[in-house]
């Protein structure tokens, strides 16, 4: 395997509370994994210290061999590691294409010019093509504000592709959509993804999903790494099924009583 | 030894009517997360309104103490009167608004109020000298100061305690700090949140009157108060922490500290010294020496 | 190309417009257009940074700094030159806007707008008490001269009033062409998201750097050419209530447009002027009742009203 993440004896604490320890987790290139885990257990502080939105209290972050442990979010974006939300982040009262076109424009210029019009056909085309690819073109002119949370996060995920990363962050990317919408949003984005090299990280509590689309798997409890490994081999440890899963297939057993009562 | 003790007296006296005069403006921060700028209005209102009913009364002859019932009682009517049409007629349907849209609305309301007072009382300076007159003056080490700086720097630290008070020790401020920590649980347990924001907004514009209302017989009342006053306020909550009593009552002794010192070391300072220590301070802590760290946004 | 878009081309236009109706124009029109040109580049400072989020109650700041800084090298140093006096408001204003930016790059919302009228207060105190510079009254400002040229009279008039528009113009159609821009663009962003700008690799507190560095750039350009068409300089053009006023414009003509400002800055000197005349207590009543309405009915300004029938009316030509 390619290395291109190592992360080594990472550790963040807030206060009292360790909110990670001891993640030693390395991703190769082009590699999709999954990461499962209850809520709390550390899955998006992981995210937060990699992208350097986080400090890490302690530890290494290394991508291709070298350290970028306390660097800033925006070096980080240009060294190609990006990520999407759990909770979109987008320019709200702007329109689809406009989101799309700024940050192609941040990822194109380095030094943002300051008297050249930003738009233009060339931008514009790319933009659509980009919105073509995660099938939401339909929307190019609508305001973001305005639609619904599936396509909120197709766009959140789009624009987190534009620099071309070579490593992507997906934090629970159907969260917060409805069940049958899922499968669709995760079969739109992993197709797009395809044609590109890009590894893929993914958060995603819907074992289904998991099992469908992520070859390995890494579990969270408690703030350490539970479980690492072949997505078979995870979704069977014992621990993993005690400590993860379990609690999991409890609450999708019980929506499912409850949809079957109303 | 001398100027010490000139600017530790000075600088309580000023760090008591900048107390007076911005508290008022941090308990609406506080509660309703309106910074207030119209906060300037009612403190003009407060001095226009006290200073006149004085004048009136010293007309009838009769004895100066009963002014100080009436200085009170017409921040109180001010309160009120003008704080309650405003917070019903205009801020009531705008909560929930972006903070910075309700800095310009409540703008657009000191401009009314400015102008209001103008209308009332005329643009002629109003003066209303006799209570702070009557107490007579004090000396200490040969400076005669007026016993009346006294009762202020008295009554500020009454208005502190029973706010203090009030917040802490009582069931209804123990509730309106619920308000405060959240807005919609507190209205899902039941709590009238209209009513306590509009008994703030009444009680922190009749605070706002009441620092005019004080200041009035010591000064002359000119137009143009309002507008002086509402920067000197901001710069004392922002230095504490916007919203925090007790950061008022910190902000209020550094501004006050500041400005006896330039006025006794260097006069020609004294107004830009103020900004400066909030420049400073911002500086350094950049949302105030009490605020509170942020939540995690992603 | 030069690729104007209409605005720009509307701003071009509109120099040698100006310029011819400087000699038709009744002499008061005219001093209202000039002096309106002044104030308005400020309140287009003002309504760039609103674009962005950012609402500033010190922008007189730079107004005032533009003006000194121009009064008191003519003063001081003896500079007549409309070019040199032009540049040095700009430069002074500009630098002083790079010091400062570094301290209010770090704020948002309520506390920017705090903290620019702190700062503009700050001058406020100083040049109050600074008798070299006339305290509270402040000093008057000579006649310009043109590269050596120093005319008298209607023709002095009349070049002083043409050196205000070409500047103006040009400098509003160059803030149309940087709000198209990439940086402009990312201006836009910054209020709507930062956290998604910083993992599209760019900095937010650099473009807000940026963009409070070519307002207060502008408002003393804006200073410079209001305190020549005025002759005079004094302190209010610091005082908050002066910075209050550009802030109504902006929100007055919303942030659509790059015109809308320059335009209701004329109009409001002129309303101001008969308003004041027949009711001088209730011209600040007016204003804040007005400023109420459009917060609350035209939330995106009165430019939002002529882009609503433009585009209702687009709709009735296509059906």
């Amino acid at each position: 395997m390619n290395t291109i993440l190592e992360t080594v004896d990472l550790k963040r604490t807030f206060g009292a509370v360790v909110a990670a320890s001891n993640i030693n987790i390395k991703i190769g290139a082009g590699e999709v994994l999954g990461v499962i885990g209850s809520n709390g257990a550390g899955k998006t502080t992981f995210v937060n210290m990699v992208t350097g939105y986080l400090e890490p209290s302690s530890g290494q972050i290394l991508f291709h061999g070298e350290s970028i442990t306390g660097k800033k979010t925006r070096d980080i974006t240009r060294l190609g590691i990006c990520r999407s939300f759990q909770i979109p982040q987008l320019f709200m009262e702007l329109t689809v294409i406009d989101n799309i076109i700024i940050a192609l424009t941040v990822a194109r210029e380095v030094k943002p010019s300051m008297l050249k019009p930003t738009i233009n056909k060339e931008i514009f085309d790319e933009a659509m093509d980009i919105l073509r690819r995660f099938q939401i073109d339909q929307y190019a002119e609508s305001e973001v504000g305005v639609l619904a949370q599936g396509i909120r996060k197709l766009i959140d995920i789009a624009m987190a592709t534009v620099g071309d990363p070579e490593l992507l962050f997906l934090d629970e990317p159907t969260s917060g959509v409805s069940a049958d919408e899922k499968m669709q949003i995760m079969d739109v984005l992993i197709s797009a993804l395809k044609s590109t090299k890009t590894a893929v990280l993914f958060i995603e509590h819907d074992m289904e999903i998991i099992e469908k689309f992520a070859p390995r798997v890494i579990a969270f409890y408690e703030g350490t790494v539970l479980a690492d490994g072949d997505a078979a081999d995870v979704l069977e440890n014992e621990k993993v099924r005690e400590f993860v899963i379990g609690k999991e297939f409890h609450r999708q057993a019980e929506t499912e009583q409850q949809g079957g009562i109303a | 030894m001398l100027t010490a003790v000139a600017i530790l007296i000075d600088g309580l006296g000023f760090a008591a009517w900048l107390f007076l005069s911005s508290v008022g403006l941090t308990l609406i921060y506080g509660v309703m997360r309106i910074l207030n700028i119209a906060h300037g209005g009612f403190y003009a209102l407060g001095a226009y309104s006290s200073a006149w009913a004085i004048g009136l009364y010293m007309q009838t002859g009769s004895s100066v103490a009963f002014t100080y019932l009436l200085i009170p009682l017409m921040a109180i009517v001010v309160g009120l009167v003008a704080g309650l049409i405003i917070e019903r007629g205009i801020l009531r349907f705008m909560y929930g608004r972006d903070e910075v849209l309700m800095v310009l609305v409540t703008y657009a309301i000191f401009l009314i109020l400015e102008d209001a007072t103008k209308l009332i009382w005329g643009t002629e300076s109003l003066v209303a000298y006799q209570p702070a007159y009557y107490l007579g003056n004090i000396e200490i080490f040969g400076i005669p100061y007026t016993v009346y700086k006294f009762a202020l720097i008295g009554l500020a630290v009454l208005c502190g305690a029973v706010l203090w008070w009030g917040l802490n020790r009582t069931t209804t401020g123990k509730l309106l700090l619920v308000v405060i920590e959240d807005r919609e649980v507190s209205s899902a347990l039941g709590i009238n949140v209209t009513l306590f924001f509009s008994a703030t907004f009444v009680i922190g514009t009749t605070l706002g009157a009441l620092g005019g209302a004080v200041t009035a017989p010591q000064i002359s009342v000119v137009p143009g108060i309002g507008a002086e006053v509402i920067v000197m306020a901001f710069a004392v909550i922002v230095i504490g922490g916007m919203g925090s009593i007790g950061g008022a009552i910190i902000g209020a002794i550094f501004v006050g500290f500041a400005r006896a010192v330039s006025v006794h070391l260097y006069p020609p300072a004294e107004l830009f010294s103020i900004y400066l220590v909030m420049a400073a301070v911002l500086a350094i802590k950049p949302y105030g020496l009490f605020s509170l760290a942020q939540g995690r946004k992603i | 190309m030069m690729n104007l878009d209409r605005t720009e081309k509307l701003l071009l236009a509109g120099i040698p417009i100006l310029i011819l109706l400087g000699f038709v124009l009744p002499e008061w029109v005219v001093n209202y257009i000039q002096v309106s040109l002044g104030t308005g580049l400020v309140a287009l400072a003002v309504m760039i940074q609103m674009r962005a989020g950012l609402v500033s109650f010190g922008q007189g700041l730079y107004f005032c700094i533009g003006g000194y800084a121009a009064g008191m090298a003519g003063k001081f140093m003896g500079v007549s030159d409309i070019f040199i006096l032009l540049i040095i408001g700009m430069l002074v204003s500009l630098f002083m806007a790079f010091i400062a930016g570094f301290l209010l790059r770090r704020y948002r919302e309520i506390f920017f707008a705090m903290l620019s009228l702190a700062l503009s207060m700050i001058l406020y105190g100083l040049l109050s008490k600074l008798e070299v510079l006339g305290s509270t009254d402040g000093f008057n400002i000579p006649s310009p001269t043109y590269l050596g040229w120093a005319p008298e009279g209607d023709t002095a008039k009349h070049a002083l009033y043409i050196a205000t528009c070409i500047p103006a113009l040009l400098c509003a159609a160059l803030l149309n062409r940087y709000l198209r821009s990439p940086m402009g663009f990312i201006g836009e962003a910054l209020r709507e998201n930062e956290i998604r700008l910083e993992y599209l690799g760019t900095s937010a507190h650099r473009a807000v750097h940026i963009k409070y560095m070519i307002a207060a750039t502008v408002s003393g350009l804006g200073g410079v050419l209001w305190a020549l068409a005025l002759g005079h300089v004094d302190p209010e053009m610091t005082n908050w209530t002066t910075s209050g006023q550009f802030v109504f414009i902006s929100i007055l003509s919303g942030v659509g447009n790059i015109v809308a400002p320059l335009f209701g800055t004329f109009i409001l000197e002129i309303v101001r002027v008969y308003a004041v005349e027949a009711s001088p207590n209730t011209w600040q009543m007016i204003l804040g009742v007005i400023m109420l309405l459009t917060i609350i009915f035209l939330p995106k300004g009165l430019w939002s009203l002529i882009q609503r029938k433009k585009a209702s009316a687009e709709e009735t030509t296509q059906k």
